[in-house]
């Protein structure tokens, strides 16, 4: 009966939105939260009258929320524009305040803010090492050890993956940075929220957040800097940020960063613990599927990443789309990039299996009926995909 | 990024199936560039009398192959020769840039089966 309600409201428009991953609805406490900030208090922060002042007061009550919440003081907290500028940030600082060194490590799974800001060091003559990880998408320590030099400036891995939910383990990480005392750089765009963060704890130097991801504004991020950390500033300009980031502070989303922070708690994430679950072993009933990705605790909650076999990755997304349901893929001509997921190839996928994967991400809104009626849709389309491939006859063959 | 009648038309394809008793078939593409193309015919009198796919590939490439299959139903061999990539982007509305050689793909495919027809009558 539930998964009827939710066709019929499919069929009116509302979509189920299973594409958590590439962003949030941002909650309704966090856009309260920021008219205050477009209407009144607009000021800008550098300056000295009261509405300046009362902007001042919420830019650092917010840096001191952020900074709790991952055990690090507010002056560790620099706001930037979102999670691309903070790993530029942290890469490109790092790299050009410490260029003696000129080695850098990360690995084959990261997000292109990470790759490609890898790729242009290279361009200016770093030398980058491409970490490998096995088939659920963890890195190998001893590999890292065995690749960290005399010359290496810093690690920097991506916490949760987000294609394929990995949680790569922090403190094992941590230590081994700490010993070769190399600075340990995570990406924690994903993770933020759902997986504990504690830079103490996990030694951690530098950590990129985004609040898009976590029911948050779009356009803000921050970067934690490790108290004494050589890193050189990257945006040029006035002295906000501790000289650190120039340019007139986002105050409204940055409140708004802050209340998305504080409204997070434990229940969400059991809840989407428990609807991924689901999804996983039904999606699973479907024969010549694969999940991606490590199953359990060493997954992130809100990520699930399918492969479907003679069938396309972005061809299942359009069908869904029809469906009411928003999806996603990493899949050859999902984008403006006709390659297979890094990701996907890394973990040692064929074409056909980086090709046929389908992301289906969940948040704190999703709910069990919408999970319940993406379980009843997806076998059909899949089906119906299948009757279009030409691999399909030979799919029968081997199920 | 997809037109409506690209939507539409991988929605609600008209042409998908095997032709069993085919007189011939082309196939195209490979997994490594992500799009494989099977065309199959029926030729009454140097005519196409009957078309079907089956595509493995984005929704671009599902698009591009019924509408190629529609283009090429009652031409004769040499007409369905005749058709371009840009027939069929232009009966799909128009495709992406990046999303243009689903439609080239689709004409390599029906010109691969027209050639076996051929060769083997």
């Amino acid at each position: 009966m539930a998964a009827a309600k939710i066709a019929r409201d499919a069929q009116m428009n509302k979509t189920i939105y299973l594409d958590n991953g590439s962003t949030t609805k941002v909650a309704p406490e966090v856009t309260k939260s920021m008219i205050p900030y477009f209407e009144e208090e607009y000021g800008n922060a550098s300056t000295i009258h009261a509405k300046g002042v009362n902007a001042k007061q919420a830019l650092e009550n917010s840096r001191k929320i952020i900074a709790k919440s991952i055990n690090a003081l507010p002056e560790e907290i620099i706001f930037t524009s979102g999670g691309t500028e903070s790993n530029n940030f942290a890469l490109k600082g790092t790299a050009f305040e410490n260029k003696e060194k000129r080695h850098i490590i990360t690995t084959k799974i990261e997000h292109s803010s990470v790759l490609n800001t890898c790729k242009w060091l290279e361009s200016q003559g770093f030398e980058v090492t491409y970490l490998s990880v096995d088939k659920d998408g963890f890195i190998d320590l001893n590999e890292l050890k065995k690749s960290i030099k005399e010359k290496t400036i810093l690690f920097s891995v991506i916490h949760a993956n987000n294609e394929i939910g990995t949680i790569q383990n922090l403190e094992e990480i941590g230590k081994i940075c700490k010993q070769k005392k190399i600075y340990f750089h995570i990406d924690a765009c994903q993770s933020y929220t759902k997986v504990p963060i504690d830079v103490k704890k996990q030694n951690l130097d530098l950590v990129s957040l985004n609040a898009h991801k976590i029911h948050g504004p779009k356009g803000v991020g921050a970067l934690y800097i490790k108290k004494a950390t050589k890193i050189s500033s990257w945006q040029h300009g006035g002295s906000h940020e501790s000289h650190l980031r120039a340019g007139t502070e986002n105050v409204s989303a940055i409140v708004g960063f802050a209340k998305a922070v504080q409204i997070t708690n434990s229940s969400h994430i059991k809840k989407m613990t428990e609807l991924r679950d689901k999804l996983i072993s039904e999606v699973l009933k479907i024969p010549g599927t694969r999940l991606n990705g490590p199953q359990g605790d060493k997954r992130l909650c809100s990520n699930t990443d399918f492969s479907f076999n003679a069938i396309e990755g972005e061809a299942i997304v359009g069908f869904l789309d029809e469906a009411g349901i928003a999806a996603s893929t990493g899949s050859a001509c999902a984008e403006k990039n006709l390659d297979p997921s890094h990701v996907l190839k890394a973990i040692g996928l064929s074409h056909e299996q980086a090709n046929g994967s389908l992301r289906l991400t969940l948040s704190r809104f999703t709910t069990e009926q919408e999970i319940c009626y993406a379980i009843q849709t997806l076998p059909e389309i899949v089906k119906k995909l299948r009757q279009f491939s030409p691999f399909g006859r030979e799919l029968k063959n081997v199920l | 990024m997809y037109s409506k009648e690209t939507i539409e038309r991988f929605r609600n394809p008209k042409n998908t199936g095997e032709i069993p008793n085919a007189d011939a078939v082309g196939e195209v593409g490979n997994m490594k560039c992500g799009d494989v193309m099977k065309i199959y015919l029926k030729v009454e009198k140097n005519k196409i009398k009957d078309i079907k796919f089956q595509t493995y590939g984005c929704m671009a490439a599902i698009a591009s192959s019924d509408m190629l299959c529609e283009l090429a139903k009652g031409k004769t061999l040499d007409e369905a020769l005749n058709i371009k990539f840009s027939d069929i982007t232009k009966g799909l509305g128009e495709l992406p840039q990046i999303k243009i050689h689903c439609s080239v793909l689709g004409t390599h495919a029906l010109k691969k089966a027209i050639e076996n027809y051929k060769s083997n009558n």
